[in-house]
């Protein structure tokens, strides 16, 4: 496979939220807003292609049995990196992602990836692959959070244009994550099998 | 008093997995039948709330006296990877009938983030270990009531005639926003 179409695969082809359905927590979870949404996703990205780069890198050391213990460390360790980095940097997004930060190495893509592709693969094709997949889930929770944040609040990356108006608070609650996703993931659905 | 009112907003006014979004990866994957999704709500209580008790307990005694509590991510999800694999082997060797009736969801607890969010949580209220362990068990019953209902609704939807974009997984996920919606009903109860 060569590299540009290993990169560009996470977007739409195999992209992990809307096709292959994975990773739902974060998704739902944190994309009340596009900010929030893009920056839970770039966070995500950053871990997977860190892991991504170690795990090639280490992978012909580490016994067969033990391998998926490794990776969760190695994969903790660098949530436990950017865990540190938002507090201190982006205190104010840190805040609203909360829980979910730590909550990356739980995230299914991220082992995932680390299982089905670094652990097979080169030093440069981990990084792309990483880097593809991370992007695409960042792209995912982008569409999301910005469907939700327009329909829900009436407003884009917090700037409003529908004047004094609230929008559908549904969209910004619990229910409206679920709705959002299911009807994105139909039109994408319908539009695929045209 | 206390303990009830910690049960009931787990359970059903913050629901773990429709109001707040923990475990909503096996929420959607094994919920196409009843009888798995009660074998799986089994098994997650018991993980959930034997986690709960010793990441506690490694928090109060091990991370918070050496002050080193920025490992907690690394230290929780080892001990819950090391719990969930002693859990199958003891159960295997004592008691062989739960081990099947369990064994098959005991693998895929471990990346349930429903079990790391819980221990995460009950450090963040600042709870002790007695109200953590029964706040373990009402997230555990909580999963376990969102879950079986689920699987009730979506083994009726299979019968259903579902427009052709919609089938499987888009219509399953506005059904969830329905019953979320339910449970949102709830809200302003405690």
């Amino acid at each position: 496979m060569n590299n540009w179409s290993n990169f560009t695969k996470g977007f739409i082809k195999e992209n992990p939220v809307f096709v292959l359905l994975l990773g739902m927590c974060p998704t739902l979870g944190t994309t009340t807003s596009a900010i929030n949404g893009l920056g839970m996703g770039l966070a995500t990205a950053f871990v997977l292609v860190m892991s991504n780069l170690v795990i090639s890198l280490v992978k012909n050391l580490i016994p067969d049995k033990v391998r998926i213990p490794a990776f969760i460390v190695i994969i903790a360790s660098f949530v436990t990196v950017v865990d540190l980095l938002l507090a201190g940097f982006l205190p104010a997004l840190h805040e609203q992602l909360g829980l979910f930060i730590p909550l990356i190495v739980v995230n299914c893509i991220v082992l995932g990836r680390a299982e089905a592709f670094a652990s097979k693969n080169s030093v440069f094709s981990s990084i792309i692959d990483g880097l593809g997949m991370g992007l695409g889930f960042a792209f995912a929770l982008l569409i999301l959070g910005a469907t939700r944040e327009i329909l829900g609040s009436g407003a884009i990356f917090g700037y409003k244009f529908i004047g004094d108006n609230d929008g559908m608070l549904f969209f910004v609650l619990a229910p409206g994550a679920f709705l959002a996703l299911g009807y994105i993931i139909a039109i994408i659905n319908s539009l695929r099998k045209a | 008093m206390e303990y009830f009112v910690i049960v009931i907003s787990a359970i059903f006014v913050s629901n773990i997995v429709l109001a707040q979004f923990l475990g909503v990866c096996p929420f959607l994957g094994v919920s196409n039948k009843i009888s798995t999704s009660v074998g799986m709500t089994g098994a997650v209580i018991f993980v959930m709330t034997l986690a709960t008790i010793v990441t506690y307990l490694i928090n109060d005694l091990i991370l918070v006296p050496f002050d080193i509590t920025y490992l907690k991510t690394i230290s929780y999800i080892l001990v819950i990877a090391a719990l969930v694999q002693m859990v199958e082997i003891i159960l295997k060797q004592v008691s062989p009938s739960l081990y099947q009736a369990l064994g098959v969801f005991l693998p895929l607890i471990t990346t349930n983030c429903a079990v790391l969010g819980v221990a995460l949580l009950v450090i963040q209220k600042d709870f002790n270990l007695m109200e953590s362990t029964v706040y373990a068990i009402a997230n555990g019953i909580g999963f376990g009531l969102a879950l079986v209902i689920f699987a009730g609704l979506r083994e009726h939807l299979d019968m259903m005639n579902v427009p052709k974009g919609m089938k499987g997984m888009p219509v399953a996920l506005i059904t969830a926003a329905i019953l979320a919606m339910a449970f949102m009903g709830f809200t302003g109860m405690v």
